[in-house]
């Protein structure tokens, strides 16, 4: 079977035109991988929340949601390996207008890269943290991750993992994210709705996605393909509300529990810094060169901005919800 | 070209004294000076010192190698330093902290103490500002209108007076000795 | 590149009594930098703690990360978010930085690294000075590169090279070290900080042209393309993977070839621009006594012997480090009898020296180990030795 692709039809045609590099595709990514979905989600959420994509920058790490940032029309830095976390610490610092995301797999967030994951989530540091977790290191061939769980197989546990695998959401929310999610690669929908919410979330937002890595993990676990991933969330992926996230651990092929864990209100780290500083030097603090009553200014019309999104997003989910447009009831 | 060398236990103010007499020196007596410490764990607690490289023209070599006056707050840094003293030195120690060898005449010797004239303007904290009182009249290598001028931000703000206090009374010691033991200068200096 | 004077804010004019890191931090200040990410360690901890005083007062951004990786990661991010920037350490938080070294290196990011060099290996002694870095700035990271280092003998320099390495940071879009040690960093000298309107700052070249026009990077192997800082809607593209002229990958040997012969070449080919070196009695002289940092000023003291004693000794004391000063030592090897070499360490710059002299002359290496400085004997020794 062969499919006919006019690639130069499809930059120009697709709805993702404004969001992507056309001229980078098509992406490296296999077919039935959850990458591409989280990038799909990724697009319509910053679409739908109407924000200035100027003032968006997209921070990857290495592997293959590492690639993310390279296939985003957005300011956007593939860094070393484990290190976007503190290179999107330092982008957002200097200039606080923008908002800073980093996309990125689970070996690379959480090995490598654990120690800046704790302390940007410990620090609240105002940016988001979007988890791809396949439970495997994809491009360099199927190794063991943080998260692998215990008995799957992975190229450097031939006779199955015997180590303690990261419950990320719980990892999160105890080092001190302030906004915490969990969803499956199936589960589209959700994944933009929470990537909105934690758009117009300030403070550390953490959205861990469960994702199929067909060519490695599935296959090397005998789960089948993508589509086989996908009937496996169905049945074995629910809401949980309320839930404590030390209970949130995944087991080999077990329940996964999905949902906002975590949402709560706490000074960013760059709030406790002007506050302190404000503190003691009063108005002889001007971060950048801003006087205390444009901090006060900006951070009102922040304020502001983010009610009136968090209304919009109220007032559209009421509207599906009347028209039963399918999303799960137990949502967000 | 003058090497010195402030001693004494952790807490005493040593590297503070080189500090403000360094900045007098270099600042406001027009002098070049160089000053080191000893860093580190081993420089809490027991002997530590910080010394001084002071010359007319650019300080080449940063270190002290055989100082002409030691400035000596405790037992211990009396007795690392002393023997590194240069033969016809200056020393000037700690009376009731230090008990010296006897004197066989290889230095010249001023005993001042310095703690209780800092105890008697209402805190010991303030000896090595009598300390500093007394080296500079002694040695004249420092003015004294230079190290008063040197201690705004060195010392805290609230304790300004009283510091300045502290090094007049050591320097008016500091004279009285000198008056009773002049200086031969040679080599020390 | 646009050259102006300081920004007042940030100048502490007038004369100080000041240690080697505390100068740093003045420097950084006075040159424009507003974003400091750092990590505590002995002996440079102090212009952290200097830097963290006070930038609050001139508008700046501290931040003390997780560790040395962290640290360096976030000045990318800094840079790209449009401060200039700087980070300071020793051996072995160095060792942690070379990672993101070749981060900043390959993207062509500017920043500002202090070392002061402590004496290693590992842990070594870490209150006391070494030279033995000299190497690892320039081939710690994995790659070829090259880089920018100045060395400083004095607080006074500690200042006026931390001034000079922004404005090469920003020139060559390059990271550019301050190789400093325990003595100088720590001792304590008059250090004077001139008006504002007498330092001279190289702003960032920012690109101003049509937004689809831009690019991150050009390949001349002569100069570099403007930068442009995140949220102006360029939409700029960074990688560490081998890229073309718009920062997006490009995996082929060609590709990498243009890459990396320009990372080499922006350097070497304006090296003689670049290179600042503080040469006396040079003319006649029998042996040249080659030194950098706080070594050069044991030399003075050797040097002053020597000449004393009747030998004819010049001394050339390397104020940058990297670009070598390959042409004046091949120079000087056609003219003199020898070349003398001390430095705290096993023999480093020696190999510069010595590849650059080519066997012209005798090359001598006068090592010390770490933790002092050489006895000015020694070196005057090893001047008497070699003159014969």
């Amino acid at each position: 079977m062969s499919i006919e692709v006019n690639i130069d039809k499809f930059r120009a045609d697709s709805p993702m035109t404004d969001f992507l590099r056309m001229e980078r595709m098509p992406h490296i990514w296999c077919p039935g991988c959850g990458i591409g979905t989280v990038v799909n989600s990724f697009a319509e959420a910053v679409k739908k929340s109407g924000m200035d994509m100027d003032k968006l920058a997209v921070i990857s790490g290495i592997g293959c949601t590492g690639r993310v940032a390279g296939y985003v029309n957005f300011d956007s830095i593939h860094t070393t390996h484990g290190r976007a976390i503190p290179v999107a610490t330092g982008l957002k610092l200097a200039n606080p207008d923008m908002k800073v995301v980093v996309v990125s797999g689970d070996g690379d967030l959480t090995g490598i890269g654990g120690n800046h994951f704790i302390h940007a989530a410990r620090r609240n540091m105002d940016i988001m943290v979007i988890c791809v977790n396949n439970f495997t290191y994809g491009m360099t061939g199927g190794q063991l991750t943080p998260t692998t769980p215990q008995t799957a197989n992975a190229s450097t546990t031939p006779y199955g993992n015997y180590e303690y695998p990261f419950s990320l959401p719980f990892l999160a929310d105890a080092c001190g994210a302030t906004y915490v999610a969990r969803w499956t690669s199936l589960h589209a929908r959700n994944i933009t709705k929470s990537i909105r919410e934690a758009l117009n979330h300030k403070g550390f937002s953490f959205i861990e996605v469960i994702a199929p890595c067909t060519t490695l993990y599935q296959r090397r676990n005998r789960l089948g393909d993508g589509l086989d991933a996908l009937e496996y969330y169905k049945e074995e992926a629910g809401v949980e509300k309320d839930v404590d996230t030390r209970e949130v651990g995944i087991d080999f092929q077990g329940d996964i529990a999905m949902g906002r864990f975590v949402k709560q209100d706490k000074p960013t780290y760059e709030e406790a810094v002007n506050e302190r500083y404000a503190n003691v030097l009063g108005d002889d603090y001007q971060l950048y060169g801003m006087s205390k009553p444009e901090r006060e200014e900006k951070a009102k019309r922040e304020a502001e901005d983010r009610a009136k999104m968090q209304a919009l997003m109220d007032d559209e989910e009421a509207q599906m919800m009347a028209e039963d447009m399918g999303v799960d009831e137990e949502g967000l | 070209m003058h090497e010195v060398r402030f001693s004494g236990f952790g807490g005493q103010g040593i590297v503070r004294c080189a500090l403000i007499t360094g900045k007098a020196l270099s600042m406001y007596d027009d002098k070049f000076a160089t000053m080191t410490q000893s860093f580190g764990p081993e420089a809490r607690g027991g002997a530590c010192s910080s010394q001084l490289v002071v010359s007319e023209s650019r300080v080449l070599y940063p270190y002290v190698t055989l100082p002409g006056v030691l400035i000596a707050l405790s037992q211990d840094s009396y007795n690392t330093y002393e023997p590194k003293l240069r033969d016809g030195g200056v020393l000037i120690y700690e009376a009731d902290l230090v008990t010296p060898k006897e004197d066989d005449g290889r230095v010249q010797i001023y005993p001042a103490p310095v703690t209780r004239f800092a105890e008697e303007l209402g805190n010991r904290l303030f000896a090595n500002l009598v300390t500093l009182g007394c080296f500079s009249a002694i040695t004249k290598i420092v003015t004294p209108e230079a190290m008063k001028k040197a201690l705004p931000g060195l010392v805290p703000d609230r304790f300004l007076e009283v510091n300045r206090k502290a090094f007049d009374k050591g320097y008016a010691y500091g004279l009285e000795s000198l008056e009773k033991k002049p200086l031969v200068t040679g080599d020390a200096q | 590149m646009r050259k102006t004077a300081a920004d007042p804010k940030g100048v502490l004019e007038g004369s100080h009594f000041l240690d080697g890191d505390h100068a740093i931090a003045e420097g950084a200040l006075a040159a424009g930098c507003r974003f400091f990410a750092g990590y505590p360690i002995t002996p440079s901890t102090e212009t952290a703690e200097r830097f963290a005083e006070r930038c609050p007062g001139v508008g700046g951004m501290f931040i003390q990360m997780e560790d040395e990786i962290a640290s360096i990661a976030a000045l990318v991010g800094g840079a790209w978010g449009g401060q200039k920037v700087m980070t300071v350490t020793s051996g072995p938080g160095l060792s942690l930085m070379m990672e993101n070294l070749g981060l900043a290196v390959m993207t062509e990011t500017p920043m500002v690294i202090a070392d002061v060099q402590r004496a290693g290996p590992s842990t070594g002694l870490p209150t006391l000075p070494a030279q033995q870095d000299m190497m690892q700035i320039r081939w710690g990271s994995h790659g070829d590169y090259r880089i920018i280092a100045l060395c400083p003998d004095s607080p006074q320099e500690c200042f006026d090279l931390t001034v000079e390495a922004f404005n090469l940071s920003e020139t060559y879009r390059v990271p550019v070290f301050i190789m400093t040690d325990e003595t100088v960093g720590h001792m304590h000298e008059k250090v004077v900080i001139p008006p504002a309107e007498d330092i001279e700052v190289v702003e960032r070249n920012y690109y101003e042209g049509p937004k689809a026009d831009y690019r991150p990077y050009k390949f001349t192997g002569k100069d570099v393309a403007p930068m442009v800082k995140a949220g102006d809607g360029y939409r700029f593209h960074l990688t560490g993977l081998t890229h073309d002229e718009r920062g997006y990958p490009h995996l082929t040997v060609e590709q990498n070839e243009k890459v990396v012969t320009h990372l080499i070449e922006k350097i070497d080919s304006n090296a003689d621009k670049i290179i600042q070196l503080d040469e006396s009695e040079m003319d006649g002289a029998e042996v040249v006594v080659v030194s950098y940092g706080i070594t050069s000023r044991i030399v003075s003291r050797a040097v002053q012997l020597a000449r004393e004693e009747g030998i004819k000794t010049g001394s050339m004391r390397l104020i940058t480090i990297w670009p070598f000063a390959e042409k004046r030592i091949e120079e000087l090897a056609g003219k003199v009898k020898a070349i003398v070499v001390p430095e705290i360490n096993y023999g480093q710059m020696v190999r510069e020296v010595e590849r650059s002299a080519a066997g012209r002359c005798k090359v001598v290496s006068v090592p010390h180990c770490g933790g002092a400085v050489h006895d000015p004997e020694v070196i005057l020794d090893a001047i008497k030795e070699a003159s014969k």
